[in-house]
């Protein structure tokens, strides 16, 4: 299979702007790239989801055109996505035959399903598990297990497979490779999306590096390419300098947010630290480290098992968001779209979303106010387009993001929690709601910030705490820890 | 989602209209697009409604009094409605409106309270009526947003046992309403019109100035557009849950004051499959089942297209099931139609040139 020149647009998002791609007969071809990298943008148009804009796909030798998932798996490639896409409902045999069943007629034949069921989930080394069983039942590791079953259930030449090893023990990693290497030896091509650096290198055979939705690297063989050339292939920027300069913190800034003790059971262990008025903490982790956690159960979406949190020397009522945003936090969720923004309303409206209560008399609601307040955040954040009655969902992922700095800028929130603050927005657009933050941190906010993209927490906080697997790891000055320093600490955390 | 939102940008012009991006929408179109655009739809199938009643009953169909026959049959099932368009433009639903209307009616007709009425004043009954329905609300919207029970489930359930209350309470007789100063208010016309019109009319006033105008419609619109989002905000979400629900039950316990004051007599039979008819006006309206969107106005004409269809067919002797069949078909073709409006909306709001 060859890949030459794809790319692919959202609206006003370009998610992927040429990427090449080869992968030959029987090899583990790895696909890394940080998140947003447009790692998933790829892996969907390889599987038929998306159509690319431009750019052609080749399957041995020919150009095809792959214009659904039906048509992907004729060709025979198989794709197991990073959410499980499993049927709780059904048996694993009706899962693994789901949308080819074995049939006449319309009959089905439930016997000769779970006899070959059987004998898949055997070659997978899972002989013991019953095809009749309810896939709702299993743990997420034999749902995997499923999936996989169900792209060999086809006439397979390439399994892409989307971060496998997210869910898994190492065990069960193990377990993963012995697979895929018996899948390799019988000439079946394998793309595998992992950015853990440590099991590319073990199962991996030749690594091709995406980055803002472009190829940086293609074809590398693993065992020739040093890690530290991999993670400069990942991170580094064409854009040097995008981070505005720090303010240093007056000495005596008041400590704005204490945090004593805050733990989550099943999610974190208990974490202290404070913020002073006008400083920026980050948070670095990689996905499922529970950095998002630990700020939702800050902010009272989540409530916490232990300890207590203060703004201003006044403590919260734990669990209640309402008390959070009184006493003066905000935070701009992960999710945009499904946690932050009302899409189909106004700009404006979701501007005063938190604050609409303070343009009214009595339950009055004075809209030329609210449209006032929304303009004036329009014009100090330059949200575009400038227009306060468009609906949200047309705006670009950077205004969008404004938004929700200009929901909080009208609360005059004291502490600022931003979760994911430049996820989905392009490179130009980070630069300007980097120099924001900045800019709202230099006027006394107190502001937490996280991001899978570890640079951009060293590059906009003045300190960092590093998280994995919902420890803290270390705490560190920004400006003594620098991008290795962090992913060496993460992967001796998980390897620990 | 308010239809007035145009009238009150152009009393007060804004300052900054220079700010307006050049693909932004100015007031004066948004009118013509969106909500204006769903409410004109609706006026037009009720004009195409009186034309056929026009043609096939002649001025009969037009004199006075056939209108506030209209009026007075949309008037019950107007109040209902007004309810329970808030709770849908949440994102919920309220199945039980008909059977608490109906349990309303047994309660505020009871002797006892009837008596008690006779002592006092008429109001007795009003209040305990609103009371009735306001509890029955307050059972609802409590289970809902603290028990985390599906709306359709527990309203469905108040449904059921409303109406199986009723009917222990009544013995399943009917009860009569004596009480000769409220019937008096209840039947008697103002300036010509009845007072059962002039209450849905203020009752569709107070919604739309509430929906449109307050914080309490804004947080219920917030809500139906994106709960999470309005949570993680800051907006007392399940607090707020319960007091729609509460709401629905106040309109119900209107209405069922407004059923007895029609019929003299208070029953368990009350009210019968009415969410039903309230829930088609309220979608056939333009308020969106999945919430985000609601427009009392909307919920005003969809009622008054189906009472006008009730008496099209009334007033041409026509069989009440064909009646039915044409209600079914303009509730899709209705929806329908408003998806093609709202699918041509946005293919417009997100054609403009988008500067990032």
């Amino acid at each position: 299979m060859e890949v030459r020149g794809l790319s692919k647009r959202f609206a006003a998002v370009q998610a992927l702007k040429g990427v090449d791609l080869d992968v030959r007969a029987g090899e583990v071809h790895c696909v890394m790239g940080q998140n947003g990298a447009g790692k998933s943008t790829l892996i969907k148009t390889l599987s038929g989801v998306h159509r690319p804009d431009e750019g052609e796909i080749l399957w041995e030798g020919r150009a095809v055109e792959l214009d659904s998932p039906a048509a992907a798996l004729e060709l025979g490639i198989a794709t197991m996505y990073q959410e499980l896409d499993v049927v709780g409902g059904l048996t694993i045999a009706e899962n693994i035959f789901l949308g080819h069943e074995r049939s006449t007629g319309g009959v089905l034949h439930v016997k000769r399903t779970n006899a070959a069921a059987r004998s898949l989930l055997h070659r997978l080394g899972h002989g013991s598990l019953s095809p009749s069983r309810e896939v709702g039942s299993l743990s997420a590791a034999n749902q995997q297990i499923v999936s996989m079953a169900r792209a060999l259930s086809r006439d397979t030449k390439l399994i892409i497979m989307d971060e496998p090893s997210a869910i898994l023990d190492s065990g069960e990693v193990q377990n993963l490779f012995r697979v895929i290497r018996e899948l390799t030896a019988r000439g079946i091509a394998v793309v595998y999306i992992s950015h853990r650096l440590e099991e590319i290198r073990q199962i991996g055979d030749r690594i091709s590096v995406i980055k803002d939705g472009r190829s940086t690297a293609n074809g590398l063989h693993v065992t020739e390419t040093p890690k530290a050339e991999l993670i400069r292939l990942m991170t580094g920027r064409e854009v040097a300098n995008v981070f505005p300069a720090r303010t240093p913190v007056a000495a005596d800034a008041p400590v704005a947010l204490e945090v004593d003790g805050l733990g989550l059971e099943g999610h974190f262990e208990p974490v202290s630290f404070t913020v002073r008025a006008g400083e920026i903490l980050g948070l670095a982790g990689l996905v499922g480290s529970q950095r998002s956690e630990i700020i939702e159960t800050i902010y009272g979406a989540r409530k916490a098992t232990a300890g207590r949190v203060s703004v201003n020397g006044r403590r919260l009522t734990p669990g209640s968001v309402s008390a959070a945003v009184g006493a003066g936090i905000g935070l701009s969720p992960e999710e945009r779209k499904s946690q932050g923004l009302i899409l189909d309303e106004s700009l404006y409206r979701n501007v005063t979303l938190s604050t609409f209560g303070r343009f009214a008399r009595a339950g009055l609601l004075d809209e030329s106010a609210e449209r006032q307040a929304a303009r004036e955040q329009i014009d100090a954040l330059e949200l575009r387009p400038a227009d306060p009655d468009r609906p949200a969902r047309t705006l670009s992922g950077g205004n969008q993001q404004k938004i929700l700095l200009a929901r909080w800028l009208v609360h005059g929130t004291p502490v600022l929690l931003l979760d994911e603050p430049t996820r989905g927005v392009d490179v130009g657009a980070r630069a300007e709601i980097y120099t924001l933050i900045r800019r709202l941190a230099a006027a006394g906010t107190a502001i937490i910030v996280i991001s899978s993209e570890i640079e951009e927490v060293l590059g906009l906080a003045d300190r960092v705490l590093v998280i994995d697997d919902g420890r803290v790891l270390a705490q560190s000055d920004a400006n003594d820890i620098d991008e290795h320093g962090v992913l060496d600490l993460v992967m001796e955390g998980s390897s620990a | 989602m308010s239809e007035q939102k145009t009238p009150v940008a152009e009393r007060h012009p804004a300052p900054a209209s220079s700010h307006i991006a050049p693909g932004g929408r100015t007031p004066g179109r948004n009118l013509l697009h969106g909500s204006g655009a769903r409410s004109l739809g609706l006026v037009i199938a009720l004009a195409a409604l009186v034309a056929i009643g026009l043609i096939t009953s002649g001025e009969r169909f037009l004199a006075v009094e056939n209108i506030l026959t209209i009026l007075r049959h949309a008037s019950i099932i107007g109040v209902i409605s007004i309810g329970i368009t808030f709770v849908i433009t949440a994102g919920g639903i309220d199945l039980s409106v008909g059977s608490v209307m109906g349990l309303t009616t047994v309660v505020a007709s009871l002797a006892s309270v009837q008596l008690a009425a006779t002592q006092s004043t008429w109001l007795v009954m009003v209040l305990v009526a609103l009371l009735v329905g306001g509890i029955a609300g307050l059972v609802n919207g409590v289970i809902i947003a603290y028990g985390n029970v599906v709306a359709f489930i527990a309203t469905l359930a108040m449904l059921v046992a409303a109406r199986g209350l009723a009917e222990l309470i009544s013995g399943r007789r009917t009860l009569i309403v004596n009480n000769g100063d409220f019937l008096d208010f209840m039947r008697a016309d103002f300036l010509g019109v009845p007072v059962l019109v002039w209450i849905f009319a203020l009752v569709a006033a107070a919604g739309w100035f509430l929906l449109n105008r307050t914080t309490f419609g804004r947080r219920t619109v917030a809500i139906g557009g994106n709960l999470e989002a309005s949570r993680l905000a800051g907006v007392k979400v399940k607090r707020h849950l319960v007091y729609l629900y509460v709401l629905a039950g106040l309109a119900a316990g209107i209405a069922g004051l407004m059923m007895m004051g029609r019929t003299t007599a208070g029953t368990s039979t009350h009210g019968l499959l009415y969410e039903l008819d309230a829930i088609a006006a309220v979608v056939v309206g333009g308020t969106l089942l999945i919430g985000g969107r609601g427009t009392i106005m909307g919920t005003v004409l969809g009622v008054l297209i189906f009472s006008t269809l009730t008496n099209v067919f009334t007033q041409n002797n026509m069989d009440t099931s064909v009646q039915a069949l044409a209600k079914g078909l303009i509730i899709v073709v209705a929806v329908l139609l408003q998806q093609r409006f709202a699918a041509r909306n946005e293919r417009r709001a997100t054609a403009k040139p988008l500067k990032v």
